[in-house]
């Protein structure tokens, strides 16, 4: 797995790729942590995920809960079917807006 | 960092490169601490005990800890392992000590056991998916995650009084293809089928039991259909702790536990309870043949009930019995319930077969049973409905017996048999039947309605439908020879065994579910419906299907189109009961008038008003709950007049007359065809003649005084 840091137009775009689980989903969180040390609106491209475990499901709920006390907002963008069934089933996507492309998160968090 | 302070942050011991050190010896099971997880485990005759781990499905373990004598306080076992990965960890113990069945000990250390208080079980994780019987760990205790989002949820705290009750199971529900739902068979299929849950009007759900257990245990080919003969219903709990994974769509992912709590977040935000039949009466490990999977590996005196000679009693009829009433297992069940009530945020717990709580541990019935009194005065299941099947199979009936403490009600089974026997036109019944739809208080006089769970069909014993399509049992497909399930029945099939094309007998089946529907709803206690029978469902005649894992089990959503009449007559006749309170009471009718409205909270008729007829011969009973003494006078509801005909022919009834300017109206007649035989709350039309009501032959008349 590898995750990468950017800002674009005050927003902060979190890559990943690889698999996210128990043995990932720790480096994940550290990644998550710095950049909502950045920025209050953070959206999270896992369009190169093929694979995110209940810990990695974890990681995304930690952020959103974070973000959500600092009345930030989070993006999720490209995430595979398989995942988006997982989250559902689970609960996890009642929590996140899910877009396809980067340019469609940056434009959701910067709208009002 | 404020943890690095802690001195437990920290190992002292290592063996096979893997870190560790003392325990904590309370809570048992595996709990995630700072850097590891905590393992404790109770056994008070093993001389010896050992931790082994697995990476999650590896054939081997990668690590065995033998437990150092000084980690043990009393009969606790407990230490903490470091830098384990939670999610990928699978764990399991080996007991030493002696074999010797004849003094009630089976230790055997070449066995890995399951942890009895494991939160998760690994090994099923899909549904009939085969598996591999070379296994030396097949039931493999994991850790979850229990960090569950719950925002504002909370168990519903319904008033018992309130509940209709839906007893499904989940794989059952949505397995059939007519379900047309994403992931069949599984929790995440009941959520997008809440909807139907609710617009059919149920406020709870009763789900056939949901812990781990073993689909596959005594699996065989079917010596009739040539299929596999399965464990479908479940009653044999390999784990009370953990949720059926091959239950949940992400159970391959292990993720059984999110989907369950998703479920039941889902189900509270539509005001819809979660009930879970638990089954602590016996486990999966049958008798002195059956596997060591957990409790017999671990302490078998102290879990099971032992005859003397070391065998199991078979309380149960399943092989063994599990000691509920020594403390230890005592404080297991409740410990599992205050889990189940705290951590998923279940509304409450029908208990299989509960005579057997109230056993002490040679098997003798104890007069104040210690665990039923616990759980009574459990501060954190003090608002949990609390449901005994009062019988068990070992001969102890304790329907309206059953030590209640102020808080237990009861499958009422009297109540079933007679309105089963009254339906199908027996004598001598008026009598009983006039307890049945007053919540039975000869019965529960010091109980109240609310200990009477009323019911006529369940997942034991024929469907509703089947209780006017058979004369008797057709179990041929489960394999013994018809020889298993009930035979008192108190069927009737209308005059044609199974199914027929002549549409007089069809009609008159409607007829007698809407029948059977109506008393049900307009009686005081708690009414509760099988799934399925909103629509009519059958099972060819077998009246216990517990083995099939198809058609007979699964419910056919087509069937809603087939019989959309028993549909929408369910669903009137359930928000009938819900528009009138006057029909759940908390307390029992006193026969008289305590509100000075003129009349008495219930009368009694006959063919002639204020005049039943309770002799042998009578099929005939008819009642008035006044609506000024509804909920003890406090709320005023209409009053009801309900009019059961089981003669086969048809009657005037002599209406009782209302105060002046209130008329009847038709509510439900169930002599009418679809359309006429129930009316929206609220459009009931009013009846040209007040003074008389020509009820048909087997059928219910319900008025509506206002």
């Amino acid at each position: 797995m590898k995750v990468t840091i950017t800002d674009q137009e005050e927003i902060t775009v979190v890559a990943v790729s690889g698999d996210i689980d128990s043995k990932t989903a720790p480096e994940f969180e550290r990644n998550a942590k710095v950049a909502m040390d950045k920025s209050k609106n953070i959206a999270i491209d896992l369009t190169d995920v093929g694979f995110m475990s209940s810990a990695g499901l974890r990681v995304l709920l930690m952020v959103y809960r974070n973000i959500r006390s600092q009345e930030g907002k989070v993006v999720l963008v490209g995430v595979s079917e398989e995942i988006q069934d997982v989250m559902s089933t689970t609960g996890f996507i009642n929590f996140f807006t899910i877009v396809e492309k980067p340019e469609d998160g940056v434009a959701f968090l910067k709208q009002d | 960092m404020a943890t690095d302070i802690r001195i437990d942050y920290y190992p002292t011991h290592e063996q096979q490169g893997i870190k560790f050190r003392r325990g904590h010896a309370l809570p048992f099971g595996a709990t995630m601490v700072p850097n590891g997880i905590n393992f404790s485990i109770y056994s008070s005759e093993a001389i010896d005990c050992t931790l082994v781990l697995f990476e999650r499905g590896e054939a081997e373990p990668f690590a065995e800890i033998r437990f150092p004598e000084e980690f043990r306080t009393g009969n606790v076992y407990s230490m903490i392992v470091f830098d384990l990965d939670y999610e990928r960890l699978e764990y399991g113990y080996r007991m030493d000590g002696p074999f010797k069945p004849e003094e009630g000990h089976r230790f055997d250390k070449s066995i890995i056991l399951s942890d009895p208080y494991a939160k998760a079980i690994g090994g099923r994780d899909s549904w009939l998916a085969k598996p591999n019987w070379d296994n030396i760990y097949p039931y493999r205790s994991r850790l979850v995650f229990e960090d569950f989002d719950w925002e504002n949820d909370h168990p519903l705290e319904t008033p018992i009084e309130d509940l209709v009750i839906y007893e499904m199971h989940v794989r059952g529900f949505t397995q059939h293809p007519s379900s047309n739902v994403k992931n069949p068979g599984t929790f995440a299929a009941i959520r997008s089928k809440v909807a139907y849950l609710k617009d059919l009007g149920i406020n709870c759900v009763e789900l056939m039991p949901i812990y781990e257990f073993d689909e596959w245990e005594n699996s065989k080919e079917n010596p009739v259909t040539g299929g596999l003969i399965v464990n479908f219903w479940g009653y044999s709990t390999v784990n009370f702790f953990s949720p059926k994974a091959g239950y949940a769509a992400t159970g391959k992912f292990g993720m059984q536990v999110d989907e369950l709590k998703t479920l039941v977040k889902e189900l509270h935000k539509n005001g819809i309870e979660v009930m879970l039949d638990v089954v602590f009466n016996h486990t999966a490990e049958g008798d002195h043949r059956g596997h060591t999977i957990s409790f017999r590996g671990i302490d078998n005196k102290t879990y099971y009930m032992l005859t003397p000679e070391g065998y199991y009693f078979n309380f149960s009829g399943t092989g063994n019995t599990l000691n509920c009433n020594n403390p230890v297992v005592r404080n297991m069940v409740l410990d599992c319930l205050r889990y189940w009530a705290a951590d998923y945020h279940i509304d409450g717990f029908r208990f299989d077969l509960a005579a057997i709580l109230g056993r002490d541990q040679n098997g003798a019935p104890l007069s104040n049973p210690p665990l039923l009194e616990s759980l009574a005065y459990d501060p954190i299941l003090a608002k949990c409905k609390l449901v005994a099947e009062a019988w068990d199979a070992g001969g102890l009936y304790q329907v309206g017996s059953f030590p209640a403490y102020g808080r237990w009600a009861e499958w009422n089974g009297k109540y079933r048999d007679s309105i089963r026997k009254f339906l199908k036109g027996d004598e001598g019944l008026v009598g009983e039947i006039a307890q049945c739809i007053q919540g039975w208080p000869d019965l529960y006089y010091y109980r109240g309605p609310t200990a009477s769970i009323n019911f006529i069909a369940c997942h034991d014993g024929f469907t509703l439908y089947d209780l006017f399509a058979y004369n008797e049992k057709h179990n041929e497909a489960n394999g013994e020879n018809n020889n298993d399930g009930g035979n008192d029945n108190h069927s009737w099939n209308c005059g044609v065994e199974g199914e027929t094309d002549d549409s007089y007998i069809n009609q008159l089946r409607h007829k007698q579910i809407k029948n059977a529907l109506s008393i049900l709803m307009v009686s005081q206690g708690v009414p509760m419906i099988l799934s399925g029978d909103e629509v009519g469902v059958t099972k060819s005649g077998n009246n216990n299907t517990y083995c099939h894992d198809n058609e007979l089990n699964w419910l056919d959503w087509s069937l809603m189109e087939k019989n959309a009449d028993i549909y929408r007559f369910a669903q009137h006749i359930m928000r009938f009961r819900r528009a009138h309170p006057v029909l759940r009471s908390r307390t029992h009718f006193q026969h008289k008038d305590y509100v000075g409205s003129g009349f008495a909270d219930i009368t009694f008729h006959g063919t002639q008003a204020w005049q039943p007829d309770f002799s042998p011969s009578s099929r005939c009973l008819a009642f008035m709950l006044d609506g000024a003494h509804a909920k003890s006078g406090t709320i005023r509801d209409d009053s009801i007049y309900v009019a059961m005909n089981s003669h086969w022919d048809a009657l005037y009834y002599e209406l009782p007359p209302l105060p002046a300017g209130q008329k009847w109206h038709l509510a439900v007649n169930t002599d009418m065809p679809t359309g006429e035989d129930i009316y929206e709350v609220g459009k009931e039309p009013r009846l040209e003649d007040q003074g008389r009501f020509l009820v048909g032959g087997r059928a219910t008349v319900i008025l509506v005084g206002k």
